[in-house]
């Protein structure tokens, strides 16, 4: 009898054939539709940002990579993700250094994979909010020009000021809302042929990815539920006080950020909470904080510190959620 | 109650029990060796009380229990012994162990015995005598089935539970012993029922297993009170604390045995080895066992002596085919992956799978990324991913205070971790390191 050379491992010898790496790349695939769509609407330089912002977070993690933490693919959504929430019209070396940051410090500070705090790709996205508040709010507006027609000066050289092109912009959803008490119509909104960053135009195509995320538990269902569930709810409540001043939910939903943030940030695995009880408290405070920023807060959108926030309060969250041990019924249980 | 007939979480791995659920059970050739480990149950290693050249017949005691949670071992095969050495475990240790060389022209008669009429003995005689066989717990962990049988007088066991689930992927066992011997399963369940006074018993099949609910329920006796229950196809439906809540609706406290909820819970193996103990008079010397995976030519179900080596019972069923690769004592969650083909089959050993080199898993990990899947799959609702960061950290104390001692390493969790991190192994490093732990004075 021929003997194998025996491989000796610890139990389980099954697994349910889901990896990290696995789970990584289909959410990377997942995001695929919705950069497709940016560029539809806002032309190659959505493309190109995107690019830019991932080549940004793949450099960094390269760079720090001693263990081939690339190919987990983890860096790669950072990159997308960031890439997603910027004006098409940012200068690429902004969206790079943007890149740099969230996978610099958001996470490789922390340790790498696992072991930060806050999502990564909007620690990225509030840097160049702190640093570049022009540029960042900035919004040309879909189909101005040709498709092929860039949106802003995209190549500008880094520190130098990006060139005023003659290019049409305009003021968000939430801007026109916030500021000028004009509301956009509901199909722009959900269709997404509104200005805003790349990722903040199409809410139904993110619900749909978000959605095939959830079916395959990528994601945790409950956080993405639980954010529109408080979103509607304040904001109908707010909208009954007083319709002129208050927008509807269905406003809220699908402007701005929210979708994605909702599917793809607030999700994030490693920064939200572990028990399921904790992702309904996490998601539901973010829906708060969002309303609130939104409506009694200085800036127009709010879901990026929504959700930075509410990430710093995950492990206490997980602290209060354990969950309870089986046949502990009667029993103290100690904490 | 919306969780009646249920436990909570769990995971549903592949069943993969095609390979033997319909092959007959068969009798395997003695083989030329038989090495029999001393400690072959729960609690202490009986100890030995023969000596190199002793001729002994099969069923004669090779060691007697060392106190009370402990049970003898018996001759699996007539011979002579060799030697009591250490020898390699299925464990991963080297223990102490009876060799025997097995007489080749035996017809391995046992000696003429008394056997006892179990309808004339009184329960503590009964609890003796499956003592005195060497019977244990046959489902895997081998616990000695008459402490399970003795309660504690201030102890009402109201049902006794008749495990027939067998929810580890490839095992047929259980399957084709409820199959092929329901009667024995019935008697060992009367006999059980006489040691601890209960009036009633369940018997929990998987609805994968029709044949084996059909054959229970035809034989079913009509003077017991008796409840045939197809139970849910989920991991892990057959242990103790999932099997009492999903038929009774009962959970056992933490920290607590099925007895404090008026339960006991045998395996079907066990069960129908007790009811040959009485039929036959002969002690636990052999057992039903499926060697299986795509890593062996002919997968079986085999009756085996007990002691009989790894290699001679690949041989019995074909061989190894060419890309075997990892051999599993027990079932694929659970079980030991073997070193040695020297390692011989002990009471305890539910099956042998041969796992090929594709069905192995990778040996990679990743970090964990907190997606929270093994809380999600937990049966007792611990939370695997603190625990396992905590044991990364060798910060065992605190994993205790996480309850790590309701853990039973059942592997929903390592099963269920993408990241691949093998928290059950960390589990049980650190239930090892609380064990050496010096005592406070």
């Amino acid at each position: 009898m021929s003997t194998p050379s025996l491989l000796i491992t610890a139990s389980p010898h099954l697994a349910a054939g889901d990896s990290t790496p696995k789970i990584m790349w289909t959410v990377v695939a997942s995001l695929a539709p919705i950069v497709a769509v940016a560029t539809y609407f806002f032309g190659p330089s959505a493309l190109l940002v995107v690019a830019a912002a991932t080549a940004g977070a793949v450099v960094i993690e390269r760079a720090f990579d001693r263990r081939g933490t690339l190919r987990d693919g983890s860096a790669v959504i950072t990159g997308v993700l960031l890439g997603l929430t910027l004006p098409a019209g940012l200068p690429l070396w902004m969206a790079f250094t943007g890149g740099v940051f969230g996978i610099a410090i958001g996470k490789l500070v922390f340790g790498g994979l696992g072991q930060n705090v806050f999502n990564p790709a909007l620690l990225g996205r509030a840097f160049l909010q702190a640093a570049f508040p022009v540029a960042m709010t900035t919004w040309p507006v879909p189909a101005a020009g040709g498709w092929w027609s860039l949106r802003g000066d995209i190549f500008a050289l880094p520190f130098a000021s990006p060139r005023a092109l003659e290019t049409v912009t305009g003021a968000t959803p939430l801007g026109r809302m916030k500021f000028d008490h004009q509301a956009t119509p509901l199909l722009d909104l959900v269709l997404g042929t509104t200005s805003g960053s790349l990722g903040e135009t199409s809410g139904l195509l993110i619900l749909l990815c978000g959605g095939y995320l959830a079916l395959r538990n990528y994601l945790n269902w409950r956080i993405p539920a639980s954010i529109f569930a408080v979103v509607a709810i304040v904001a109908t409540g707010l909208h009954a006080l007083d319709p002129a001043r208050y927008p509807g939910a269905a406003f809220m939903l699908f402007s701005g950020g929210l979708m994605l943030g909702a599917m793809y940030m607030a999700t994030d695995l490693v920064t939200s909470p572990v028990t399921n009880p904790g992702c309904w408290i996490f998601g539901a405070a973010i829906g708060l904080l969002v309303v609130v920023i939104r409506i009694w807060g200085g800036l127009a959108e709010g879901v990026m510190y929504s959700i930075l926030i509410v990430n710093a309060f995950v492990p206490l969250l997980n602290r209060w959620t354990q969950p309870r041990l089986f046949g502990s019924a009667g029993l103290t249980v100690r904490s | 109650m919306w969780d009646h007939l249920k436990f909570r979480h769990g995971v549903h791995p592949p069943e993969l029990k095609e390979l033997t659920a319909r092959i007959a059970i068969r009798r395997v050739p003695y083989p030329d060796e038989v090495v029999l480990p001393l400690r072959q149950h729960a609690g202490k290693p009986a100890r030995p009380v023969v000596k190199a050249g002793d001729r002994v017949e099969r069923g004669d005691v090779l060691a007697e229990p060392d106190g009370y949670v402990s049970t003898p071992v018996h001759a699996s095969a007539a011979g002579t012994v060799e030697q009591i050495c250490l020898w390699p475990h299925p464990d991963g240790s080297y223990a102490p162990a009876v060799r025997i060389a097995v007489d080749r022209y035996s017809p391995q008669a046992p000696r003429p015995r008394l056997v006892p009429d179990w309808t004339r003995l009184e329960p503590p005689e009964l609890v003796e005598a499956i003592r005195q066989a060497g019977v244990v717990g046959l489902g895997g962990a081998a616990f000695p089935t008459h402490v399970k049988l003795a309660p504690p007088k201030d102890q009402v066991v109201d049902t006794v539970l008749i495990n027939g689930c067998e929810c580890e992927p490839y095992l047929t066992t259980d399957h084709r012993t409820m199959v092929e011997y329901p009667e024995r399963v019935h008697l060992g369940m009367r006999i059980m029922m006489r040691c601890l006074g209960a009036k009633r018993a369940m018997i929990g099949i998987e609805l994968n297993k029709p044949d084996a609910i059909a054959a229970i329920r035809r034989t079913l006796p009509s003077d017991l009170d008796v409840t045939v229950l197809g139970l849910e196809v989920k991991y892990p439906q057959g242990a103790e604390k999932m099997l009492i809540k999903a038929l009774l609706d009962r959970e056992v406290p933490s920290g607590k045995l099925p007895l404090h909820v008026g339960v006991v819970v045998q395996n079907v193996a066990s069960a129908a080895t007790i009811a040959e103990v009485f039929e036959t008079g002969l002690p636990l010397v052999e057992r039903i066992v499926t060697v299986t995976g795509r890593g062996v030519k002919r997968p079986s179900n085999l009756i085996v002596p007990v002691g009989m080596k790894l290699r001679d019972l690949i041989d019995a069923c074909g061989g190894f085919t060419a890309d075997a690769r990892e051999i599993v004592f027990g079932g694929p969650m659970m079980g030991f992956a073997q070193a040695h083909l020297d390692t011989p089959l002990v009471k305890g050993t539910s099956g042998v799978v041969v796992l090929a080199a594709a069905e192995t898993k990778p040996t990679v990990s990743y970090p964990c990324i907190r997606c929270g899947h093994c809380l999600d799959s937990c049966p007792v609702f611990l939370n695997p991913q603190l625990l396992g960061q905590l044991a990364l950290k060798e910060r065992w104390e605190e994993m205790e205070t996480n309850h790590l001692a309701d853990c039973m390493l059942c592997g929903c969790c390592g099963y269920t971790c993408p990241s691949n991190i093998p928290l059950p192994q960390l589990f049980a490093l650190a239930k090892a390191a609380l064990r050496r732990r010096p005592t406070p004075v």
